[in-house]
């Protein structure tokens, strides 16, 4: 239960962050804040050789609306955008999301970048960046790219991320006018990750349905009004959970049929 | 760049509960573990070791964090604060003595942590309901009480301000 040895990193500005990691590659890890890395290490299930501490960098400490959609630097706490005091106007469905991300002690230290870095397939950033076709922007020496949320997530704990790179910020788009979200989860417990976890988004137009907890990477799929309960079924079907310790693939697909049905309805009544 | 190097002791220095405290420790070295065995503070215990019990729950900059996912080195130049700075010259503070009092604790090993808890909230939202208080609580836990003790304790303090 004690982390193997690591050195240490604490570097001064972005620039140094990334001149380490492109001299030691994937001998080191960046630590955010440490609430997924720091439990991984202790378990000895990471052994980096260096730990980049990127926490205290001021330069990823903004939070800022760019080009319509709110861009989060990797050194901002879950807490901190939670406590943005634009984030309901902005885009609700982060404000009703950031809530359910572990716990009041946990969301003061972990960033909403660590979350996307790591890609649990169960956790909630992921899932609102899917939903909300999102962007992560990563840097290296070789220069920055922009990625999109489906090319971002490869796979459970699988990212886009390269050995040299690390993600700057995320870009979270803001809800339009006339939009309407809704999300719902069943945990063990609050805080706890999720079985399942249904975010939804929509318009006149139609409605957008994100679900987290089953497949390894968070599933989306868009549909237009009226939402039978035969598209959900399919949609539920589609994803492929399997059993596993907290709940069988048969209460996987219940759970995305009864709180996708849940989350359309409100975001249909919230239109019209 | 600040580069400390594994298997060397590296100078720490920060304040705990007011003073300031030194020592060294190796990158790899726990908050936890530098509180409890390198400065004798014994009060933040220590559960599971990986964020999820919420027992080594203290104060950092004034936020509740967990200790086991801290590395001593860098809390430099940081405010600490653990349950050995809650009562005062007089006594218990009101969250531990309302703990005392509704029977908030039997063993009272996931009492330290949920104290810090409850003394940031109680800092930051004096006014905080019960569900709130239940949402924060729900980072903790505790084999004994079944909370119920521990949400009134709370709930006495928190009516109070
Ligand atoms: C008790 C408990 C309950 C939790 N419950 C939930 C939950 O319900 N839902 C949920 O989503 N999460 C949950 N978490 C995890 C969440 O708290 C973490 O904050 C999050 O997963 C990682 O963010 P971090 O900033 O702590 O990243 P770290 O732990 O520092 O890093 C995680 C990974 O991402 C990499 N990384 C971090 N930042 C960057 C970056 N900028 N560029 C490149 N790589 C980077 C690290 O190298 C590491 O591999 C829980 C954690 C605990 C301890
Ligand atoms: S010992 Fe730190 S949370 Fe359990
Ligand atoms: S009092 Fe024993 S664990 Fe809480």
């Amino acid at each position: 239960m004690k982390p193997a040895a690591f050195d240490y990193a604490c570097p001064e500005n972005v620039g140094e962050a990334l001149t380490l990691l492109a001299e030691r590659g994937a001998a080191a890890r960046i630590c955010a804040g440490g609430q997924s890395l720091g439990s991984m290490m202790n378990l000895r299930l990471v052994t980096p050789e260096v730990l980049i501490d990127i926490a205290g960098l001021s330069e990823l400490k903004s939070i800022a609306l760019v080009g319509g959609a709110i861009e989060v630097g990797a050194a901002v706490t879950q807490a901190e955008f939670l406590a943005w005091p634009d984030l309901a106007s902005f885009q609700p469905l982060l404000a009703k999301m950031l809530p359910w991300i572990g716990h009041y002690q946990t969301r003061q230290r972990g960033t909403v970048c660590g979350s996307l870095a790591h890609g649990d397939p169960s956790s909630e950033l992921p899932l609102a960046l899917a939903l909300l076709r999102g962007e992560v922007l990563l840097a290296s020496r070789r220069g920055r790219r922009v990625v999109s949320a489906e090319d971002f997530q490869l796979g459970m704990m699988a990212t886009d991320i390269r050995e040299d790179e690390m993600i700057v910020a995320a870009r979270l788009p803001v809800a339009q006018v006339g939009a309407a979200s809704a999300f719902h989860e069943v945990a063990q417990r609050h805080g706890d990750f999720a079985i399942v976890a249904v975010a939804a988004f929509g318009d006149d137009k139609g409605v957008r349905i994100g679900v987290g907890g089953v497949a390894d990477t968070p599933g989306v799929i868009d549909l237009k009004w009226p939402v039978d309960d035969t598209a959900l079924n399919d949609f539920a079907w589609s994803l492929g959970g399997t059993d596993d310790q907290h709940a069988t693939a048969r209460y996987r697909r219940e759970l995305v049929r009864r709180l996708g049905r849940r989350a359309i309805d409100e975001v249909r009544d919230a239109i019209s | 760049m600040r580069y400390l190097e594994a298997g060397k002791r590296h100078s720490v220095r920060f304040t705990l509960n007011g003073r300031s405290v030194e020592g060294e420790a190796e990158p790899r070295l726990l908050l936890s573990d530098f509180l409890r065995h390198h400065l004798g503070a014994f009060g933040t215990h220590v559960g599971c070791e990986h964020g999820s019990c919420g027992a080594c729950t203290i104060r950092v900059d004034g936020k509740a964090v967990r200790a086991c996912l801290l590395y001593a080195v860098q809390m430099d130049g940081r405010v600490v604060e653990t349950v050995e700075g809650l009562a005062n010259p007089d006594g218990l503070d009101a969250l531990q003595a309302a703990l005392q009092k509704h029977h908030g604790l039997q063993c009272g090993f996931c009492t330290p942590g949920i104290l810090m808890s409850l003394s940031q909230l109680h800092d930051e939202e004096p006014k905080a309901d019960e569900a709130r208080i239940r949402d924060v609580l729900s980072g903790h836990i505790c084999r004994c009480t079944g909370y119920h003790g521990i949400v009134q304790a709370a709930l006495e303090v928190f009516g109070k301000s």
